[in-house]
Protein backbone atom coordinates (compact mmCIF):
# COMPACT_ATOMS: atom_id res chain seq x y z
CA UNK A 1 0.00 0.00 0.00
CA UNK A 2 2.88 2.55 0.87
CA UNK A 3 3.83 2.16 -2.78
CA UNK A 4 0.24 3.80 -3.76
CA UNK A 5 2.20 6.70 -1.02
CA UNK A 6 5.07 6.72 -3.18
CA UNK A 7 3.35 6.69 -6.73
CA UNK A 8 1.73 9.74 -5.58
CA UNK A 9 4.63 12.12 -4.74
CA UNK A 10 5.20 12.56 -8.04
CA UNK A 11 7.65 12.42 -10.79
CA UNK A 12 10.32 14.70 -9.67
CA UNK A 13 10.89 12.75 -6.00
CA UNK A 14 11.98 9.59 -8.71
CA UNK A 15 14.83 11.54 -10.54
CA UNK A 16 17.96 10.47 -7.57
CA UNK A 17 16.32 7.42 -5.99
CA UNK A 18 19.33 7.18 -3.72
CA UNK A 19 19.30 10.67 -2.56
CA UNK A 20 15.81 10.63 -2.39
CA UNK A 21 15.24 7.46 -0.51
CA UNK A 22 17.77 9.38 1.98
CA UNK A 23 15.14 12.49 2.07
CA UNK A 24 12.13 10.53 2.78
CA UNK A 25 14.04 8.12 5.48
CA UNK A 26 14.85 11.48 7.30
CA UNK A 27 12.11 12.58 7.31
CA UNK A 28 10.05 9.53 7.93
CA UNK A 29 12.32 8.76 11.27
CA UNK A 30 12.10 12.39 12.25
CA UNK A 31 8.12 12.15 12.14
CA UNK A 32 8.86 8.76 14.24
CA UNK A 33 11.01 10.82 16.73
CA UNK A 34 8.27 13.90 17.31
CA UNK A 35 6.03 10.81 18.20
CA UNK A 36 3.79 11.30 15.07
CA UNK A 37 1.86 8.05 13.93
CA UNK A 38 2.44 6.52 10.72
CA UNK A 39 -0.83 5.51 8.61
CA UNK A 40 -0.81 3.33 6.03
CA UNK A 41 -0.70 5.26 3.05
CA UNK A 42 2.68 6.97 4.46
CA UNK A 43 5.71 6.51 2.57
CA UNK A 44 7.96 3.98 5.12
CA UNK A 45 11.11 2.11 4.81
CA UNK A 46 10.63 -1.10 3.70
CA UNK A 47 11.83 -2.89 6.25
CA UNK A 48 9.58 -1.33 8.57
CA UNK A 49 7.24 -2.39 6.80
CA UNK A 50 8.59 -6.29 6.91
CA UNK A 51 9.17 -5.57 10.38
CA UNK A 52 6.01 -4.51 11.13
CA UNK A 53 4.34 -7.40 9.14
CA UNK A 54 6.31 -10.15 10.89
CA UNK A 55 5.33 -8.92 13.98
CA UNK A 56 1.99 -8.34 13.68
CA UNK A 57 1.07 -11.32 11.95
CA UNK A 58 2.99 -13.42 14.71
CA UNK A 59 0.97 -11.92 17.35
CA UNK A 60 -2.51 -12.40 15.24
CA UNK A 61 -0.91 -16.43 14.95
CA UNK A 62 0.02 -16.41 18.58
CA UNK A 63 -3.60 -15.23 19.66
CA UNK A 64 -5.37 -18.22 17.21
CA UNK A 65 -2.66 -21.06 18.08
CA UNK A 66 -3.00 -19.43 21.68
CA UNK A 67 -7.05 -20.84 21.46
CA UNK A 68 -5.96 -24.42 21.67
CA UNK A 69 -4.67 -24.95 24.97
CA UNK A 70 -7.23 -23.04 26.64
CA UNK A 71 -9.99 -24.11 24.66
CA UNK A 72 -9.04 -27.82 25.82
CA UNK A 73 -10.89 -27.08 29.00
CA UNK A 74 -14.28 -25.41 27.46
CA UNK A 75 -15.86 -29.05 27.79
CA UNK A 76 -14.96 -29.50 31.34
CA UNK A 77 -14.90 -26.52 32.91
CA UNK A 78 -15.36 -27.14 36.54
CA UNK A 79 -18.74 -24.78 36.72
CA UNK A 80 -20.93 -23.27 34.93
CA UNK A 81 -19.59 -19.63 35.21
CA UNK A 82 -16.19 -21.46 34.54
CA UNK A 83 -17.04 -22.05 31.71
CA UNK A 84 -19.13 -19.29 30.69
CA UNK A 85 -15.75 -17.31 31.56
CA UNK A 86 -13.18 -19.34 29.45
CA UNK A 87 -15.54 -19.47 26.29
CA UNK A 88 -15.61 -15.59 26.31
CA UNK A 89 -12.20 -15.44 26.95
CA UNK A 90 -11.38 -17.98 23.94
CA UNK A 91 -13.30 -15.94 21.88
CA UNK A 92 -11.66 -12.96 23.05
CA UNK A 93 -8.17 -14.16 21.49
CA UNK A 94 -10.33 -14.92 18.10
CA UNK A 95 -11.47 -11.54 18.30
CA UNK A 96 -7.66 -10.27 19.03
CA UNK A 97 -6.58 -12.67 15.68
CA UNK A 98 -9.16 -10.76 13.57
CA UNK A 99 -8.53 -7.57 14.31
CA UNK A 100 -4.59 -7.97 14.23
CA UNK A 101 -4.30 -9.88 10.74
CA UNK A 102 -6.83 -6.54 9.55
CA UNK A 103 -3.62 -4.59 11.03
CA UNK A 104 -0.95 -6.64 8.82
CA UNK A 105 -3.62 -5.93 6.12
CA UNK A 106 -2.82 -2.46 6.18
CA UNK A 107 0.59 -3.17 5.20
CA UNK A 108 -0.31 -4.92 2.06
CA UNK A 109 -0.61 -8.91 2.83
CA UNK A 110 -3.88 -10.58 2.97
CA UNK A 111 -5.27 -12.46 5.73
CA UNK A 112 -4.91 -15.78 3.33
CA UNK A 113 -1.09 -15.62 2.57
CA UNK A 114 -0.20 -14.75 6.22
CA UNK A 115 -2.62 -18.08 7.13
CA UNK A 116 -0.67 -20.01 4.82
CA UNK A 117 2.66 -18.74 5.91
CA UNK A 118 1.35 -20.47 9.49
CA UNK A 119 0.16 -23.54 8.29
CA UNK A 120 2.86 -24.36 6.19
CA UNK A 121 5.45 -23.56 9.17
CA UNK A 122 7.02 -20.66 7.72
CA UNK A 123 5.44 -18.46 10.39
CA UNK A 124 6.21 -18.30 13.88
CA UNK A 125 3.68 -17.87 17.17
CA UNK A 126 4.39 -17.48 20.37
CA UNK A 127 6.50 -20.73 21.01
CA UNK A 128 4.46 -20.72 24.79
CA UNK A 129 1.24 -22.09 23.37
CA UNK A 130 3.60 -25.62 22.56
CA UNK A 131 3.09 -26.30 25.92
CA UNK A 132 0.17 -28.46 26.92
CA UNK A 133 -2.72 -27.83 29.83
CA UNK A 134 -3.22 -31.00 31.49
CA UNK A 135 -5.19 -29.09 34.26
CA UNK A 136 -7.54 -26.94 34.86
CA UNK A 137 -4.64 -24.91 36.92
CA UNK A 138 -3.21 -23.87 33.59
CA UNK A 139 -6.06 -22.09 32.70
CA UNK A 140 -5.43 -19.80 35.94
CA UNK A 141 -1.73 -20.37 34.95
CA UNK A 142 -2.03 -19.18 31.41
CA UNK A 143 -4.36 -16.20 32.46
CA UNK A 144 -2.23 -14.94 35.20
CA UNK A 145 1.52 -15.57 34.10
CA UNK A 146 1.07 -15.79 30.26
CA UNK A 147 -1.51 -13.04 29.88
CA UNK A 148 0.47 -11.32 32.36
CA UNK A 149 3.50 -11.31 30.42
CA UNK A 150 1.76 -10.01 27.41
CA UNK A 151 0.45 -7.28 28.61
CA UNK A 152 3.91 -6.30 29.94
CA UNK A 153 4.86 -6.89 26.46
CA UNK A 154 2.05 -5.15 24.68
CA UNK A 155 1.08 -2.20 26.76
CA UNK A 156 4.34 -0.66 25.02
CA UNK A 157 2.73 -1.30 21.71
CA UNK A 158 -0.19 0.71 22.65
CA UNK A 159 2.60 3.76 21.39
CA UNK A 160 3.93 2.24 18.66
CA UNK A 161 4.81 4.36 15.88
CA UNK A 162 2.32 2.34 13.53
CA UNK A 163 -1.21 3.57 13.67
CA UNK A 164 -3.41 0.71 13.02
CA UNK A 165 -1.32 -1.86 15.35
CA UNK A 166 -1.37 0.98 18.26
CA UNK A 167 -4.73 1.18 17.96
CA UNK A 168 -5.37 -2.32 18.13
CA UNK A 169 -3.62 -2.99 21.07
CA UNK A 170 -5.22 -0.28 22.99
CA UNK A 171 -8.34 -2.53 22.99
CA UNK A 172 -6.09 -5.67 22.93
CA UNK A 173 -4.83 -4.49 26.23
CA UNK A 174 -8.07 -3.94 27.78
CA UNK A 175 -9.08 -7.37 27.62
CA UNK A 176 -6.11 -8.92 28.00
CA UNK A 177 -5.88 -7.07 31.32
CA UNK A 178 -9.26 -8.89 32.36
CA UNK A 179 -7.99 -12.04 31.63
CA UNK A 180 -5.22 -11.36 34.05
CA UNK A 181 -7.23 -10.83 36.41
CA UNK A 182 -9.71 -13.93 35.70
CA UNK A 183 -6.49 -16.15 35.49
CA UNK A 184 -5.15 -14.72 38.79
CA UNK A 185 -8.95 -15.02 40.53
CA UNK A 186 -8.93 -19.26 39.09
CA UNK A 187 -5.51 -19.27 41.14
CA UNK A 188 -6.59 -17.93 44.03
CA UNK A 189 -9.73 -20.05 44.08
CA UNK A 190 -7.39 -22.73 44.15
CA UNK A 191 -4.99 -21.76 46.20
CA UNK A 192 -7.39 -21.53 48.90
CA UNK A 193 -8.89 -24.70 48.37
CA UNK A 194 -8.41 -28.11 49.01
CA UNK A 195 -5.42 -29.99 48.88
CA UNK A 196 -5.54 -31.02 45.66
CA UNK A 197 -6.49 -28.05 44.37
CA UNK A 198 -3.40 -26.46 46.07
CA UNK A 199 -1.56 -29.11 44.40
CA UNK A 200 -3.06 -28.59 40.77
CA UNK A 201 -2.07 -24.92 41.24
CA UNK A 202 1.80 -25.41 42.55
CA UNK A 203 2.09 -27.51 39.53
CA UNK A 204 0.42 -25.13 37.32
CA UNK A 205 3.00 -22.52 38.53
CA UNK A 206 5.83 -25.33 38.41
CA UNK A 207 5.50 -26.05 34.55
CA UNK A 208 4.51 -22.49 33.72
CA UNK A 209 7.04 -19.84 35.10
CA UNK A 210 10.38 -20.72 33.18
CA UNK A 211 8.36 -20.29 29.84
CA UNK A 212 6.51 -17.25 30.84
CA UNK A 213 9.66 -15.53 31.58
CA UNK A 214 10.95 -16.72 27.83
CA UNK A 215 8.04 -15.27 26.50
CA UNK A 216 10.20 -11.96 26.66
CA UNK A 217 12.36 -13.22 23.64
CA UNK A 218 16.12 -13.74 23.68
CA UNK A 219 18.40 -11.79 26.60
CA UNK A 220 19.46 -8.11 24.73
CA UNK A 221 22.57 -9.45 24.09
CA UNK A 222 21.32 -11.87 21.87
CA UNK A 223 18.10 -9.92 20.56
CA UNK A 224 18.07 -9.88 16.57
CA UNK A 225 15.89 -6.86 15.96
CA UNK A 226 15.75 -5.23 19.42
CA UNK A 227 18.01 -2.18 18.22
CA UNK A 228 16.38 -1.05 15.18
CA UNK A 229 12.79 -1.59 16.54
CA UNK A 230 13.68 0.88 19.24
CA UNK A 231 14.54 3.49 16.80
CA UNK A 232 11.46 2.94 15.04
CA UNK A 233 9.45 3.28 18.03
CA UNK A 234 7.92 -0.09 17.57
CA UNK A 235 9.80 -1.47 20.66
CA UNK A 236 10.32 0.56 23.35
CA UNK A 237 11.98 -1.56 26.44
CA UNK A 238 14.24 -3.85 25.77
CA UNK A 239 13.47 -7.96 26.45
CA UNK A 240 15.15 -7.90 29.57
CA UNK A 241 13.56 -4.28 30.69
CA UNK A 242 10.79 -6.16 30.63
CA UNK A 243 11.32 -9.18 32.00
CA UNK A 244 12.64 -7.54 35.38
CA UNK A 245 9.40 -5.81 35.38
CA UNK A 246 7.23 -9.01 34.56
CA UNK A 247 9.32 -10.62 37.86
CA UNK A 248 8.92 -7.97 39.89
CA UNK A 249 5.13 -7.72 39.55
CA UNK A 250 4.56 -11.33 39.86
CA UNK A 251 6.14 -12.69 42.58
CA UNK A 252 4.17 -10.87 45.15
CA UNK A 253 1.04 -12.28 43.55
CA UNK A 254 3.14 -15.81 44.04
CA UNK A 255 3.36 -14.84 47.61
CA UNK A 256 -0.32 -13.55 48.00
CA UNK A 257 -1.27 -16.92 46.90
CA UNK A 258 1.17 -19.02 48.92
CA UNK A 259 2.44 -20.40 46.21
CA UNK A 260 6.54 -20.70 45.31
CA UNK A 261 7.76 -20.02 42.36
CA UNK A 262 10.02 -22.77 40.95
CA UNK A 263 13.63 -20.79 41.32
CA UNK A 264 15.85 -21.40 43.80
CA UNK A 265 17.92 -18.51 43.33
CA UNK A 266 15.07 -15.92 43.45
CA UNK A 267 15.77 -13.49 45.84
CA UNK A 268 15.25 -10.25 46.35
CA UNK A 269 17.91 -7.39 46.04
CA UNK A 270 17.22 -4.56 48.47
CA UNK A 271 20.00 -2.27 47.16
CA UNK A 272 18.25 -2.39 43.67
CA UNK A 273 14.69 -2.89 44.47
CA UNK A 274 14.38 -5.83 42.18
CA UNK A 275 14.26 -9.55 41.96
CA UNK A 276 17.13 -11.52 41.41
CA UNK A 277 15.94 -14.15 38.69
CA UNK A 278 17.89 -17.96 38.57
CA UNK A 279 19.12 -18.54 34.77
CA UNK A 280 16.87 -19.03 31.83
CA UNK A 281 17.39 -22.75 30.18
CA UNK A 282 18.02 -20.93 26.26
CA UNK A 283 18.22 -24.57 24.84
CA UNK A 284 15.37 -25.47 25.75
CA UNK A 285 13.57 -21.89 23.90
CA UNK A 286 15.63 -22.66 20.73
CA UNK A 287 14.43 -26.43 21.13
CA UNK A 288 10.65 -25.03 21.18
CA UNK A 289 11.11 -22.30 18.75
CA UNK A 290 12.33 -24.74 16.18
CA UNK A 291 9.47 -27.16 16.82
CA UNK A 292 10.94 -29.66 19.60
CA UNK A 293 8.47 -28.71 21.73
CA UNK A 294 5.99 -30.63 23.42
CA UNK A 295 2.78 -29.62 21.32
CA UNK A 296 3.89 -28.14 18.68
CA UNK A 297 3.08 -30.96 15.95
CA UNK A 298 -0.63 -30.51 17.76
CA UNK A 299 -1.12 -27.28 17.98
CA UNK A 300 0.10 -27.16 14.16
CA UNK A 301 -1.88 -30.03 13.03
CA UNK A 302 -5.30 -28.71 14.87
CA UNK A 303 -4.92 -25.82 12.50
CA UNK A 304 -4.32 -27.57 9.81
CA UNK A 305 -6.92 -29.83 10.26
CA UNK A 306 -9.61 -27.14 10.91
CA UNK A 307 -8.56 -25.18 8.17
CA UNK A 308 -8.87 -28.28 5.38
CA UNK A 309 -11.67 -29.84 6.88
CA UNK A 310 -13.22 -25.86 6.55
CA UNK A 311 -12.44 -25.60 3.02
CA UNK A 312 -15.48 -26.81 1.53
CA UNK A 313 -17.85 -24.39 3.96
CA UNK A 314 -15.78 -21.42 2.80
CA UNK A 315 -15.85 -22.50 -0.73
CA UNK A 316 -19.05 -22.42 -0.51
CA UNK A 317 -19.79 -19.07 0.81
CA UNK A 318 -18.09 -18.18 -1.64
CA UNK A 319 -19.81 -20.10 -4.49
CA UNK A 320 -22.97 -18.64 -2.99
CA UNK A 321 -21.41 -14.99 -2.94
CA UNK A 322 -21.03 -14.55 -6.34
CA UNK A 323 -24.51 -16.73 -7.24
CA UNK A 324 -25.78 -13.74 -5.37
CA UNK A 325 -23.90 -11.32 -7.19
CA UNK A 326 -24.75 -12.79 -10.56
CA UNK A 327 -28.64 -12.46 -9.87
CA UNK A 328 -28.17 -8.98 -8.29
CA UNK A 329 -26.69 -8.81 -11.70
CA UNK A 330 -29.12 -10.31 -13.60
CA UNK A 331 -31.74 -8.50 -12.18
CA UNK A 332 -30.30 -4.65 -12.70
CA UNK A 333 -29.92 -5.74 -16.23
CA UNK A 334 -33.48 -7.41 -16.79
CA UNK B 1 -40.86 -33.96 40.45
CA UNK B 2 -43.82 -30.77 39.59
CA UNK B 3 -44.64 -30.60 35.85
CA UNK B 4 -43.91 -27.26 35.82
CA UNK B 5 -39.81 -28.36 37.70
CA UNK B 6 -39.53 -30.76 34.90
CA UNK B 7 -41.00 -28.19 31.90
CA UNK B 8 -38.02 -25.75 33.47
CA UNK B 9 -35.50 -28.67 33.44
CA UNK B 10 -36.48 -29.77 29.90
CA UNK B 11 -35.42 -26.18 28.31
CA UNK B 12 -32.19 -25.76 31.03
CA UNK B 13 -30.90 -29.26 29.46
CA UNK B 14 -31.43 -28.62 26.07
CA UNK B 15 -29.83 -25.32 26.03
CA UNK B 16 -27.23 -26.37 28.31
CA UNK B 17 -26.42 -29.71 26.06
CA UNK B 18 -26.35 -27.69 23.01
CA UNK B 19 -24.09 -25.07 24.55
CA UNK B 20 -21.74 -27.98 25.49
CA UNK B 21 -21.63 -29.28 21.95
CA UNK B 22 -21.23 -25.98 20.14
CA UNK B 23 -17.78 -25.09 22.22
CA UNK B 24 -16.31 -28.30 21.10
CA UNK B 25 -15.82 -26.14 17.91
CA UNK B 26 -14.36 -22.98 19.26
CA UNK B 27 -10.51 -22.93 17.91
CA UNK B 28 -11.37 -26.01 15.22
CA UNK B 29 -14.31 -24.03 13.51
CA UNK B 30 -13.95 -23.22 9.58
CA UNK B 31 -13.37 -19.64 10.02
CA UNK B 32 -12.00 -17.58 12.38
CA UNK B 33 -15.33 -15.22 12.42
CA UNK B 34 -16.85 -18.75 12.41
CA UNK B 35 -14.92 -19.43 15.69
CA UNK B 36 -16.47 -16.05 17.28
CA UNK B 37 -19.95 -17.09 15.83
CA UNK B 38 -20.57 -20.28 17.34
CA UNK B 39 -18.64 -19.10 20.42
CA UNK B 40 -21.43 -16.33 21.08
CA UNK B 41 -24.35 -19.26 20.27
CA UNK B 42 -22.69 -21.46 23.18
CA UNK B 43 -22.30 -18.82 25.23
CA UNK B 44 -25.52 -17.29 24.81
CA UNK B 45 -27.18 -21.00 25.19
CA UNK B 46 -24.88 -21.20 28.39
CA UNK B 47 -26.47 -17.89 29.36
CA UNK B 48 -30.21 -19.12 29.54
CA UNK B 49 -29.28 -22.74 31.30
CA UNK B 50 -28.16 -20.94 33.93
CA UNK B 51 -31.01 -18.84 34.58
CA UNK B 52 -33.25 -22.04 33.67
CA UNK B 53 -31.50 -24.21 36.38
CA UNK B 54 -30.89 -21.30 39.03
CA UNK B 55 -35.06 -20.92 38.52
CA UNK B 56 -35.11 -25.13 38.54
CA UNK B 57 -33.33 -25.02 41.48
CA UNK B 58 -35.92 -22.56 43.73
CA UNK B 59 -38.56 -24.37 42.58
CA UNK B 60 -37.33 -27.92 43.56
CA UNK B 61 -36.87 -26.17 46.99
CA UNK B 62 -33.94 -28.45 48.41
CA UNK B 63 -30.37 -26.16 47.83
CA UNK B 64 -29.77 -27.35 44.71
CA UNK B 65 -27.63 -24.53 42.77
CA UNK B 66 -27.16 -24.54 39.26
CA UNK B 67 -23.61 -26.49 39.46
CA UNK B 68 -25.36 -29.42 41.04
CA UNK B 69 -27.51 -29.69 38.63
CA UNK B 70 -25.52 -29.79 35.52
CA UNK B 71 -22.66 -31.77 37.31
CA UNK B 72 -24.24 -33.79 39.62
CA UNK B 73 -27.02 -35.16 37.70
CA UNK B 74 -26.83 -38.27 35.41
CA UNK B 75 -28.48 -39.01 31.84
CA UNK B 76 -31.51 -40.64 32.66
CA UNK B 77 -32.12 -37.23 34.71
CA UNK B 78 -31.33 -35.19 31.61
CA UNK B 79 -34.12 -33.50 30.39
CA UNK B 80 -33.10 -32.51 27.02
CA UNK B 81 -34.57 -32.72 23.42
CA UNK B 82 -32.76 -35.73 22.22
CA UNK B 83 -32.43 -33.58 18.72
CA UNK B 84 -29.07 -31.26 21.03
CA UNK B 85 -26.75 -34.51 22.08
CA UNK B 86 -26.49 -35.29 18.40
CA UNK B 87 -22.59 -34.91 17.93
CA UNK B 88 -21.64 -31.91 15.48
CA UNK B 89 -20.56 -33.67 12.76
CA UNK B 90 -19.60 -31.73 10.06
CA UNK B 91 -19.97 -27.83 10.12
CA UNK B 92 -22.82 -28.32 8.11
CA UNK B 93 -24.44 -30.97 10.82
CA UNK B 94 -23.84 -28.39 13.12
CA UNK B 95 -25.67 -25.90 11.63
CA UNK B 96 -28.53 -28.28 9.80
CA UNK B 97 -28.96 -29.54 14.08
CA UNK B 98 -28.95 -25.37 15.03
CA UNK B 99 -31.26 -24.45 12.39
CA UNK B 100 -33.99 -27.06 13.41
CA UNK B 101 -33.43 -25.93 17.02
CA UNK B 102 -33.32 -22.10 16.69
CA UNK B 103 -36.58 -22.51 15.05
CA UNK B 104 -38.27 -24.64 17.29
CA UNK B 105 -36.87 -21.90 20.05
CA UNK B 106 -38.36 -19.42 18.73
CA UNK B 107 -42.07 -19.90 18.57
CA UNK B 108 -41.35 -21.97 22.24
CA UNK B 109 -39.55 -18.54 23.53
CA UNK B 110 -42.71 -16.36 21.67
CA UNK B 111 -45.19 -18.19 23.53
CA UNK B 112 -43.63 -17.96 27.15
CA UNK B 113 -43.40 -14.45 27.24
CA UNK B 114 -46.97 -14.59 28.60
CA UNK B 115 -45.91 -17.86 31.10
CA UNK B 116 -47.46 -17.29 34.16
CA UNK B 117 -44.31 -18.05 35.94
CA UNK B 118 -43.27 -14.11 35.99
CA UNK B 119 -39.70 -15.59 36.25
CA UNK B 120 -39.74 -17.68 33.20
CA UNK B 121 -41.76 -15.11 31.20
CA UNK B 122 -38.95 -12.98 32.00
CA UNK B 123 -35.73 -15.25 31.12
CA UNK B 124 -38.04 -15.93 27.60
CA UNK B 125 -37.80 -12.30 26.65
CA UNK B 126 -34.06 -11.85 27.14
CA UNK B 127 -33.69 -15.69 25.16
CA UNK B 128 -36.09 -14.50 22.53
CA UNK B 129 -33.45 -11.62 21.31
CA UNK B 130 -30.48 -13.74 21.55
CA UNK B 131 -32.82 -16.80 19.40
CA UNK B 132 -33.46 -14.29 16.31
CA UNK B 133 -29.81 -13.61 16.04
CA UNK B 134 -28.97 -17.57 16.31
CA UNK B 135 -31.82 -18.19 13.70
CA UNK B 136 -30.49 -15.42 11.11
CA UNK B 137 -26.80 -17.09 12.10
CA UNK B 138 -28.00 -20.47 11.46
CA UNK B 139 -30.05 -20.05 8.73
CA UNK B 140 -28.16 -17.88 6.54
CA UNK B 141 -25.51 -20.54 6.66
CA UNK B 142 -27.93 -23.11 6.02
CA UNK B 143 -28.92 -21.39 2.69
CA UNK B 144 -25.04 -20.84 1.87
CA UNK B 145 -24.30 -24.36 2.26
CA UNK B 146 -27.88 -25.43 0.79
CA UNK B 147 -27.48 -22.99 -2.42
CA UNK B 148 -23.31 -23.04 -2.49
CA UNK B 149 -21.62 -26.17 -4.45
CA UNK B 150 -22.40 -29.14 -5.40
CA UNK B 151 -20.62 -30.46 -2.51
CA UNK B 152 -22.00 -28.64 0.59
CA UNK B 153 -25.56 -29.15 -1.12
CA UNK B 154 -25.24 -32.81 -0.97
CA UNK B 155 -23.23 -32.50 2.57
CA UNK B 156 -26.16 -30.48 4.04
CA UNK B 157 -28.73 -32.72 2.94
CA UNK B 158 -27.24 -34.98 4.31
CA UNK B 159 -26.95 -33.68 7.70
CA UNK B 160 -30.96 -33.09 7.42
CA UNK B 161 -32.16 -36.86 6.82
CA UNK B 162 -29.48 -37.49 9.66
CA UNK B 163 -31.21 -35.15 11.82
CA UNK B 164 -35.10 -35.36 10.77
CA UNK B 165 -35.33 -38.60 12.87
CA UNK B 166 -35.14 -36.17 15.84
CA UNK B 167 -37.88 -33.65 14.88
CA UNK B 168 -41.00 -35.73 15.85
CA UNK B 169 -40.08 -35.16 19.47
CA UNK B 170 -40.17 -31.54 19.14
CA UNK B 171 -43.90 -31.19 18.78
CA UNK B 172 -44.70 -34.64 21.10
CA UNK B 173 -46.38 -33.66 24.01
CA UNK B 174 -47.10 -35.72 27.35
CA UNK B 175 -48.40 -35.37 30.63
CA UNK B 176 -45.73 -32.76 31.79
CA UNK B 177 -46.45 -31.08 28.79
CA UNK B 178 -49.91 -30.78 28.80
CA UNK B 179 -50.29 -29.62 32.95
CA UNK B 180 -47.26 -26.78 32.10
CA UNK B 181 -49.76 -25.53 29.35
CA UNK B 182 -52.83 -26.15 31.54
CA UNK B 183 -51.34 -24.19 34.38
CA UNK B 184 -50.08 -20.97 31.95
CA UNK B 185 -46.76 -21.87 32.18
CA UNK B 186 -45.31 -22.27 28.74
CA UNK B 187 -46.66 -23.57 25.66
CA UNK B 188 -47.85 -27.39 24.82
CA UNK B 189 -45.42 -28.37 22.40
CA UNK B 190 -47.72 -29.55 19.33
CA UNK B 191 -49.26 -25.90 18.90
CA UNK B 192 -45.76 -25.07 17.77
CA UNK B 193 -45.65 -27.53 14.96
CA UNK B 194 -47.06 -25.07 12.44
CA UNK B 195 -45.02 -21.60 12.61
CA UNK B 196 -41.77 -24.55 12.79
CA UNK B 197 -42.88 -25.60 9.69
CA UNK B 198 -43.59 -22.71 7.61
CA UNK B 199 -40.16 -20.83 9.21
CA UNK B 200 -37.78 -24.12 8.49
CA UNK B 201 -39.92 -24.42 5.00
CA UNK B 202 -39.07 -20.91 4.17
CA UNK B 203 -34.80 -21.36 4.68
CA UNK B 204 -35.28 -24.67 2.59
CA UNK B 205 -36.49 -23.55 -0.50
CA UNK B 206 -34.01 -20.99 0.03
CA UNK B 207 -31.45 -23.25 0.28
CA UNK B 208 -32.43 -25.00 -2.57
CA UNK B 209 -32.58 -27.87 0.31
CA UNK B 210 -35.56 -30.97 0.56
CA UNK B 211 -37.44 -31.42 3.75
CA UNK B 212 -36.96 -35.06 4.32
CA UNK B 213 -40.48 -37.61 5.39
CA UNK B 214 -40.96 -37.97 8.64
CA UNK B 215 -41.03 -41.10 10.21
CA UNK B 216 -43.55 -42.54 13.18
CA UNK B 217 -40.77 -43.29 15.96
CA UNK B 218 -40.43 -40.74 18.53
CA UNK B 219 -37.15 -40.37 20.46
CA UNK B 220 -37.91 -39.18 24.37
CA UNK B 221 -34.35 -37.50 25.47
CA UNK B 222 -37.05 -34.93 27.28
CA UNK B 223 -38.44 -38.04 29.75
CA UNK B 224 -34.62 -39.07 30.54
CA UNK B 225 -34.72 -41.83 27.56
CA UNK B 226 -31.60 -41.08 25.23
CA UNK B 227 -29.78 -41.75 22.66
CA UNK B 228 -25.69 -43.24 22.86
CA UNK B 229 -24.31 -39.88 22.68
CA UNK B 230 -25.53 -37.79 25.79
CA UNK B 231 -23.61 -40.28 27.90
CA UNK B 232 -19.96 -39.35 26.82
CA UNK B 233 -21.22 -35.94 26.52
CA UNK B 234 -21.81 -36.00 30.29
CA UNK B 235 -19.06 -37.85 31.28
CA UNK B 236 -16.58 -35.31 29.75
CA UNK B 237 -18.41 -32.32 31.01
CA UNK B 238 -18.49 -33.25 34.72
CA UNK B 239 -15.47 -34.91 34.82
CA UNK B 240 -13.30 -32.62 36.93
CA UNK B 241 -16.02 -31.53 39.07
CA UNK B 242 -17.35 -35.01 40.16
CA UNK B 243 -13.65 -35.54 40.69
CA UNK B 244 -13.23 -33.11 43.62
CA UNK B 245 -16.57 -33.44 45.55
CA UNK B 246 -17.63 -30.52 47.56
CA UNK B 247 -14.61 -28.18 45.73
CA UNK B 248 -15.16 -24.43 45.02
CA UNK B 249 -14.24 -23.59 41.84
Amino acid sequence: MYTQGLDSLGKDCLRDPAQDAGALERSFQARVDAEDKIEPKDWMPEAYRRTLVRQISQHAHSEIVGMLPEGNWITRAPSLLRKAILIAKVQDEGGHGAYLYSAAETLGVSRAELVDQLLEGKAKYSSIFNYPTPTWADVGAIGWLVDGAAIMNQIPLCRCSYGPYARAMVRICKEESFHQRQGYEIMLRLSRGTAAQRDMAQSALDRWWWPSLMMFGPSDAESKHGAQSMRWKIKRFSNDELRQKFVDFTVPQADFLGLKVPDPELRWDDAAQHYRFGAIDWNEFEQVLKGHGPCNRERLDARRRAHEEGRWVREAAAAWAAKQAARAAATEAA
Amino acid sequence: MTPQLRYVLRLADSSLVLAQRLGEWVGHAPALEEDLGLANVSLDLLGQARLLLAHAGELEGRGRGEDQLAYLRGESEYFNLTLVEQPNGDFGQTIARQFLFDAWQLGMYEAMQQSADARLAAIAAKALKETRYHLRYSGGWLIRLGDGTEESRRRTQQALERLWPFVNELFATDDVDREAARAGIGPEPGTLESGWTQRVDEVLAQATLAPPARAHFVWYGKQGRHGEHLGYLLAEMQSLHRAHPGANW
